[in-house]
């Protein structure tokens, strides 16, 4: 493979631009998967049937800490890629540590959210809305679990291989999908819980 | 060759059976069927025109250049495009749509309003109801109900108003006008009217299970004194119906034509008309529109 | 016991029990077969673990060839069931089941797998690249494509089919009006192929956009090509719609959630709607590529370039823009009222425009050609004058006012027959007898092609123009029987006549195959129909590295020029070419997705729980492995040429 030496290391060979383009590309689709769910999410977000309304579940601290966590780690990992590019590998590492751990927190966090929901009789076979939200929330949820194995993955191929076009064209793909997991999560933030709360 | 005469033959062959005989979409007895037959006729004679002259080109080039008709060394030349022609493709074809459009647009206006001609007269408004593999008419005017059949004055219009206990399914009597579907949480309206008495056919066109085959119904349009004649031998004969009797009824299965006096709208409400069903409570509003 | 009883056939018949040991003797001779002829080296090295795109696109066109036959069967079996009125040969559910299943499979594992097998084979070729710009995705595709296709068939012998229609309303497809696991079939195993279909979807954009040969600009990419672009983008946006909606539905029946259920606030024409906002789009995913097979039969047979090449490439734009905003004109009937008719009405004739612009395009590119009337070009020709007027009943169709007539009749079942098939099937012939020589390198018997083209043309109509007449007539769609009263009896047997005379047409073309393997001459040219564009410049068939050396495009016609007017398409020396390696983990990963399919249908939770480790465990060993591919050396791609014919200049 002919590398390209005035491109960053994670863009200098032909498969790692069609790596990018194709991540691209499947990001188109996983907006179109959250709209969708997005779309039934506002079709079903008033039919309640016996169960209990947005207002009546959410509670504010979780999700803002929630917010705050998962916004910081997507920060971290921009700082990560900065340092993969300056080839500091080992700020690198730290960085994208530290992001996974956020996400971690984030997960459990979540986990925490669900069980009290279910407590509070939002269960996700209670009503169209209960199912709709958990499955939304749940979807996002599962993109990050998802993710914190796929970073744990990468880690280990940076520790042992260094910064190689490989590696860092998976890392860089990888902070393409945590970014846009943090903005899935502002609009999850804005359209379920600020608008059910208000 | 042979090809453009066998579709020539289908086509004309088809063209002149559905204009001979009295297909029962093309044989309209009431305005709101009249109008959807005027419109389906009249597309049929636009898209047969596009249909032949697509034909006539095609014909006309085949015969034209067949390579078996041509000097050996013929070498067609390289044709980009015509701004000319490209400009008639495209704009003879927006001029049919935008026809079509306006066409399209007033037909449905039409048919999702009072039946032309009705609509000064009060409409008589029926809960046609659907379950597993039947349909319940409640007429709330009259106070009495009937199974798998439909008694209706002529001269009056009529308002269906349509739900189900169960599958989705689609109230149609090809005759009177096109269908509407019944689904369990909202209640949709078809407006309706027949001009003359007759028998005609009714079903449920949208697949809904098993019996579907057989979801049929008999509606029978009657003078508006035959009518209340009608209603009256019902309201002296017929046995009342309660609850226990209409869950009964929604059992799946067939159940031939049954009558009775009193509607089960009185101790089963139907959903709300743009809401959730009413056994939910009717708190909620829903936001689709 | 108990819990082996959820596997019987609720409705079994002796049907189904005949093809049940047909399925275990088939199974048995496949086995044994291999194991006699000591094949099951070569079917894992050559063919399950290969990542070539030209050997994927293959398994995809057999295994497209099969469920044509599977739903051909469900096809002949209903209108036989039609024939007469009150007519006992099937009962309403196999009925039901048989329509539902003929719906899936035709569209999604007929249709769709041969579209994707030619655009796997043709496009790459016809962009002078040496394979897809992911490989082993690629393989994945298929695989995950194939298997979804098995977990459907199985339902009919495992369980029972699903029997809720194609289109699988809820709430007739939820639990309580769908007591059989057959609906669950239905939401799992077209999700695992819907996935597979997603990746094809990334794997061909990203092909096209980035791997095109030097100097094949946009504009003067193949129309296939194009229409394979269109259709890629059309599939990343449409497909993620229906992993939602199957989703939800699976959870509605699997785990009770109120998605779709008509209590507790659950909405059942959400259903209808995710399912059509995917479903119409669906449509041009099978059309576009339909469009594009024409747009290179046509010129090929009229030694012309393609007229108006613009408006062709902008007229698909357009189509793939409409696609998304006309789905509610599936259900014009259910009252959302006369001003969103209308919108969804205008939307809907719009793409009748685009459309028309095509198939002018085609007429004049005819014009002051020089015809020849082969196989592919005889369904090309069919295709125009069927197309058309099933084209023209759906403008008929999109006027909503006059839908309310049509919906949910034969008119309607007329209307989608005579477009799909003429739009879809008649170009996956004309495709398949066109580059078959390319394939496999000997060519079809044109006699019994031109045979099975006039049966299938003539059957298509004459099975399917009758419907109009009773539609109108007022027969709902899938009812399983009819009284004589009705008179649709007449209408309903000539349809029958018609449906044998296109099973006549298809077996033709199996025979064709076998006729022409056994007897074609394999001395042919790499270019055996004088065609136009790139994938006819290699060798037939192709060697695995498609072209020794990549070709130099400097205009729309490249090979055509190149062979007319001398222009050089190959520049420079042989160079060593990088290839992908094989793997086994795409296969292996997919029957993992089966074996969780099939736990989650039954609901089985310990086998679904330990397959989808395996399934993760598969994306972590392709995380950390470490492939590079394999370089074929200057002298391996000389011998390979010489042995072919000599260098390609």
């Amino acid at each position: 493979m002919n590398n390209d030496q005035t491109q960053p290391l994670e863009y200098s060979t032909e498969q790692n631009n069609l790596n990018i383009l194709g991540f691209w590309i499947f990001i188109g689709a996983e907006i179109m998967l959250f709209a969708t769910l997005f779309a039934s999410y506002f079709l079903l977000e008033n039919r309640t049937g016996g169960g209990p309304a947005g207002e009546e579940i959410f509670t504010i601290s979780p999700v803002m800490l929630e917010t705050f966590i998962l916004l910081t780690s997507s920060f971290t990992i921009g700082l990560g890629v900065h340092a993969m590019r300056l080839g500091r590998q080992k700020a690198m590492q730290v960085f994208f540590t530290v992001t996974l751990l956020l996400g971690l927190a984030f997960i459990g966090l979540e986990i925490y959210e669900f069980t009290h929901y279910v407590h509070e009789g939002a269960a996700l076979q209670t009503s169209g809305f209960t199912s709709i939200l958990l499955t939304t929330l749940g979807t996002h949820g599962a993109h990050v679990t998802f993710g914190l194995f796929w970073g744990l993955f990468i880690l280990i191929q940076i520790k042992k291989r260094g910064l190689t076009p490989e590696t860092t064209n998976k890392s860089f793909i990888f902070s393409l999908y945590w970014h846009f997991l943090d903005v899935v999560w502002i609009f999850i933030f804005s359209f379920v819980y600020l608008k059910g709360m208000m | 060759m042979k090809m453009k005469w066998a579709f020539l033959t289908i086509v004309f062959t088809a063209f002149s059976i559905l204009s001979g005989c009295d297909l029962l979409v093309l044989d309209p007895k009431g305005p709101q069927a009249e109008t959807q037959a005027d419109v389906i006729k009249l597309s049929i004679g636009i898209m047969s025109v596009i249909v032949v002259v697509v034909f006539a080109i095609l014909i006309y080039i085949l015969v034209k250049y067949r390579a078996s008709k041509q000097p050996d060394d013929y070498e067609p030349p390289h044709i980009e495009g015509n701004p000319i022609v490209e400009t008639i493709i495209v704009a003879v074809p927006i001029l049919i749509v935008t026809f079509l459009s306006i066409v399209s647009v007033q037909s449905n206006y039409a048919v999702e309003s009072a039946p032309t001609g009705y609509e000064e007269k009060e409409p008589l408004v029926i809960y046609a109801s659907s379950s597993n593999w039947k349909w319940h008419f409640s007429y709330p005017e009259q106070d009495i109900e009937t199974v798998n059949y439909l008694y209706i004055p002529t001269d009056r219009p009529l308002e269906f108003r349509l739900y189900s206990y169960g599958p989705i399914t689609s109230f149609w009597i090809p005759q009177l006008g096109g269908q509407k579907y019944a689904m369990a949480d909202m209640i949709t309206t078809l407006h309706l009217a027949a001009d003359v008495p007759g028998e005609y056919m009714g079903r449920n066109a949208n697949f809904s299970g098993k019996g579907f085959a057989k979801n049929t119904f008999n509606v029978k349009a009657v003078s508006q004194d035959d009518f209340d004649e009608w209603v009256d031998e019902v309201k002296e004969t017929a046995d009342p119906i309660t609850e226990e009797r209409f869950d009964e009824l929604l059992e799946p299965g067939h159940l031939g034509q049954l009558t009775f006096n009193g509607t089960h709208l009185d101790f089963m409400p139907p959903p709300m008309k743009h809401g959730s069903s009413m056994e939910e409570g009717d708190h909620e509003e829903m936001n689709m529109e | 016991m108990e819990f082996f009883e959820r596997f019987a056939i609720p409705h079994p018949s002796p049907a189904i029990y005949a093809s049940m040991v047909a399925i275990g003797l088939t199974v048995i001779a496949i086995i044994v077969g291999l194991t006699y002829f000591k094949k099951w080296g070569y079917l894992w090295r050559e063919w399950i673990t290969t990542v070539d795109h030209k050997r994927i696109g293959i398994m995809y066109l057999i295994s497209a060839l099969l469920m044509l036959f599977r739903g051909g069967v469900d096809a002949i079996m209903m209108r036989a069931q039609l024939a007469v009125p009150e007519n006992t040969l099937l009962d309403s559910q196999h009925y039901n089941e048989i329509f539902s299943t003929h719906g899936v499979v035709m569209i999604i594992f007929m249709a769709m797998p041969f579209i994707i097998a030619l655009m796997n084979y043709i496009v790459p070729l016809q962009i002078g690249a040496r394979d897809v710009a992911f490989p082993r995705l690629n393989a994945l595709s298929f695989w995950l494509f194939f298997m979804g296709a098995m977990l459907f068939n199985i339902s009919f012998v495992i369980g029972g089919s699903p029997d809720a229609g194609w289109t699988s309303y809820f709430p007739l497809a939820g639990n309580e009006f769908s007591k059989s696991v057959g609906t669950n079939y239905y939401m799992i195993a077209i999700q695992i192929a819907g996935l597979g279909t997603l990746m094809t979807g990334i794997n061909f954009i990203a092909t096209i956009l980035k791997m095109r040969a030097p100097g094949m600009t946009l504009m003067k990419m193949p129309m296939f090509t194009w229409s394979a672009l269109i259709t890629n983008i059309i599939i990343v946006f449409a497909f993620p719609v229906l992993t939602v909606a199957l989703a939800m539905g699976t959870m509605d029946r699997l785990f009770a959630t109120h998605f779709f259920t008509t209590g507790n606030g659950g909405m059942d024409m959400l259903w209808a709607n995710l399912f059509w906002v995917w479903g119409h789009p669906e449509v041009y995913i099978l059309i576009l590529p339909a469009f594009g097979v024409y747009s290179e039969v046509i010129p090929t047979f009229a030694r012309r370039n393609l007229y108006g090449y613009r408006s062709m490439v902008w007229s698909m734009v357009i189509i793939c823009l409409l696609s998304f905003l006309v789905w509610v004109h599936h259900f014009f009937t259910m009252g959302q009222g006369a001003l969103v008719n209308s919108i969804f009405s205008i939307t809907t004739m719009a793409i009748a425009v685009p459309t028309g612009i095509k198939i002018f395009n085609w007429l004049f590119t005819l014009w002051k050609g020089k015809i020849r009337i082969t196989t592919p070009m005889l369904y090309s020709l069919l295709f125009i004058p069927i197309f058309t007027i099933g084209g023209v009943t759906g403008v008929m169709l999109a006027m909503s006012a006059a839908d309310y007539q049509y919906h949910n009749t034969m008119f309607l079942v007329a209307h989608f027959h005579l477009v799909i098939i003429p739009g879809v099937v008649f170009a996956m012939l004309a495709g398949l007898t066109y580059w078959w020589p390319k394939m496999f390198g000997f060519m079809l018997n044109e006699r019994i092609g031109k045979w099975a083209a006039w049966l299938i043309g003539i059957g298509t109509c004459v099975a399917f123009f009758p419907m109009f007449i009773s539609g109108l007539d007022g027969q709902a769609r899938r009812m399983f029987t009819y009284s004589e009263a009705t008179g649709f009896g007449i209408w309903n047997m000539i349809a029958f006549f018609g449906a044998i005379m296109l099973a006549v047409g298809f077996v033709l073309i199996v025979y064709n195959i076998y006729y022409s393997t056994r007897y074609a001459s394999r001395d042919i040219p790499a270019d055996p129909w004088d065609a136009r564009s790139l994938e006819w410049a290699t060798h037939s068939p192709v060697p695995e590295y498609n072209f020794a050396i990549t070709p130099d495009v400097n205009s729309r016609d490249a090979f055509w020029n190149h062979k007319k007017n001398n222009q050089k398409l190959f520049k420079g020396d042989y160079q060593e070419i990088h290839m992908p390696n094989n793997s086994g983990v795409p296969f292996i990963m997919s029957a993992l997705f089966f074996v969780f399919g099939f736990a989650m249908v039954f609901s089985v939770w310990i086998l679904a729980i330990i397959s989808a480790i395996g399934i993760f465990a598969c994306m972590g060993h392709r995380s950390l492995e470490k492939d590079h591919g394999h370089h074929l050396s200057v002298d391996h791609i000389k011998e390979t040429e010489e042995k072919l014919g000599g260098a390609n200049s």
